[in-house]
């Protein structure tokens, strides 16, 4: 997928960039974590809603890859729900089962609500949006230098 | 009667030790770590985690290691884990048309938009053993950085959705908002739908439906297969979050989708189109898929107005000895003590030879 960067402000707008940094928050490595709860220190001591933990998800396929869905097999999920002192909650939905690092992601969504503090956080998710570009970028032109080029022989009948 | 026995603990005990010790194997080596296993053994843990039913690089590497790089084993252990876990939903169907292509061929259409991508295949390596690969860290494999590429990938239609524009393959079934059967909540009973087969052959053992698609190829359910396209990469998992109220992207996994172009079937109502089998296998799984797609279209012989009889068509026989952790588990369970059961068959062989003495004995006299 890619991440676009916020524009305008109305709820629409307020809801696709909140899911872009989800998004980001479910790609950043837990380093990467680290170092955005660091930047935006201090951050409000934050209780758990939801326990973090660790369960499945089912993915699903669809017939002839546009048709009806099938169950075709589950993932490993972590999840986390927090609330801020003083503030907003925030929510966390993770491919694998770092349950801690979804906590840390969830405390990410809650600041990333704060207006005040949202340029902050996207400034702070910047580098794992930039991560994840080059990668994206890097794969499609690994992929792109094994790309085919026919070339037609011809015969000599006329 | 019945009689329990019991003993073994110590013996089982110093088995599994020495199980252990086997895994280790020679200590002057080091020990083989989930990292190398995981960036290394990529095939085998994507066979792990599609036949586990379980997307989990991670534990998929351990559970290689820990079975001593027996993949059903390994599936076995990824089975057992996934019953621990309670399931938090279901996502929302993978968009495969959407997928960050690392590979992508057809082999019915030349010149389709996005192109023919090799990506990281053994398509036409030559098969001869690279001794340099015997070198503690070689194989020729240098970290080169790839040709920049200005522009993003062009967009990679389904080579299905080419040739359906133009009516000449019948669609894939509608959704109709229905949440399809899931097997692994509810028993199975026989006929069943496309998406229970589905679901069955994306979880099967490889091997088994190698075989079973082979030999609709050698003339068992022939059905003139093309590789319309096959493509591998990575897909966007997006999940609904209800506390939210809207929908999240939660990571990416990587599968295998091979779509399989059929010989046509038409009617008095649509005039003959080709047919199509379907296969989608979690990571780079593109002998499995190519195989879940041959079986999956011969599985469709009733409703495409087929003559059955080849094994491959056997819906029940197919779906129901495809799973190899029920297969390995029946078999295996074999060689576990059956001393109760074997004294009463030696009783009743015995009984069987005293009897027919005991007439041979009388008719001679």
């Amino acid at each position: 997928m890619t991440f676009p960067e916020p524009k305008s402000s109305d709820a629409g707008a307020f809801r696709a960039a909140r899911q872009s940094a989800m998004g980001l928050l479910a790609r950043a490595e837990p380093d990467e974590l680290d170092a955005i709860l660091a930047t935006l220190a201090p951050v409000p001591a934050a209780t758990d809603l939801r326990t973090p933990e660790v369960g499945l998800v089912m993915l699903r396929g669809r017939t002839g890859g546009d048709g009806a869905p099938f169950n075709l097999g589950e993932a490993s999920l972590a999840r986390a729900a927090i609330r801020l002192e003083g503030g907003a909650t925030g929510f966390a939905y993770r491919l694998g089962r770092d349950a801690q690092s979804a906590r840390r992601a969830a405390i990410v969504d809650a600041l990333w609500q704060d207006e005040g503090r949202r340029p902050a956080v996207e400034a702070a998710l910047a580098p794992v949006r930039t991560r994840l570009a080059l990668r994206r970028a890097g794969v499609e032109a690994e992929t792109a230098a094994t790309k085919v080029d026919f070339f037609t022989l011809v015969r000599g009948e006329d | 009667m019945y009689v329990a026995a019991k003993g073994g603990e110590k013996a089982i005990r110093n088995a599994h030790e020495l199980l252990a010790r086997r895994r280790r194997g020679d200590r002057t080596l080091p020990a083989v770590t989930l990292e190398q296993i995981a960036s290394q053994l990529t095939l085998a843990v994507d066979r792990v985690m599609a036949e586990g039913s379980l997307y989990d690089t991670a534990l998929a590497a351990l559970a290689i290691k820990q079975a001593r790089g027996d993949l059903i084993e390994a599936i076995f252990l990824i089975r057992a884990f996934r019953t621990t876990l309670p399931r938090f939903g279901s996502a929302r169907p993978l968009d495969t048309g959407a997928m960050l292509v690392r590979r992508r061929v057809s082999a019915t259409f030349k010149d389709l938009p996005g192109g023919q991508l090799l990506g990281p295949t053994f398509d036409y390596t030559h098969r001869l053993l690279d001794t340099s690969l015997a070198e503690a860290d070689a194989g020729g494999a240098e970290e080169g950085a790839p040709p920049p590429v200005a522009e993003p990938a062009p967009p990679m239609p389904r080579v299905t959705d080419l040739i359906g524009a133009e009516g000449l393959i019948e669609p894939s079934p509608r959704d109709d908002g229905a949440e399809p059967f899931d097997i692994t909540r509810a028993p199975v009973s026989y006929p069943v739908d496309r998406a229970t087969r589905l679901q069955t052959l994306a979880r099967g053992d490889e091997g088994y439906l190698l075989a079973l698609g082979y030999s609709t190829q050698r003339g068992y359910a022939r059905s003139h297969p093309f590789v319309g396209e096959i493509r591998f990469g990575e897909v966007e998992v997006v999940l609904d979050i209800p506390e939210l109220g809207f929908e999240v992207s939660i990571g990416e996994v990587e599968v295998t989708e091979c779509q399989m172009v059929n010989q046509f079937k038409g009617s008095a109502q649509v005039p003959p189109q080709f047919t199509r089998g379907y296969g989608l296998v979690f990571g780079q799984c593109e002998r499995k898929a190519m195989s879940m797609a041959l079986v999956e279209r011969a599985l469709r012989w009733q409703e495409l107005g087929e003559e059955p009889g080849a094994p491959a068509q056997d819906e029940e026989f197919v779906l129901s000895h495809c799973d190899n952790v029920q297969a390995t588990g029946f078999v295996e369970h074999l060689k576990l003590p059956h001393y109760v059961d074997f004294q009463a068959e030696l009783d009743l062989v015995r009984r069987m030879r005293a009897e027919i003495a005991a007439e041979r004995k009388e008719a001679a006299e």
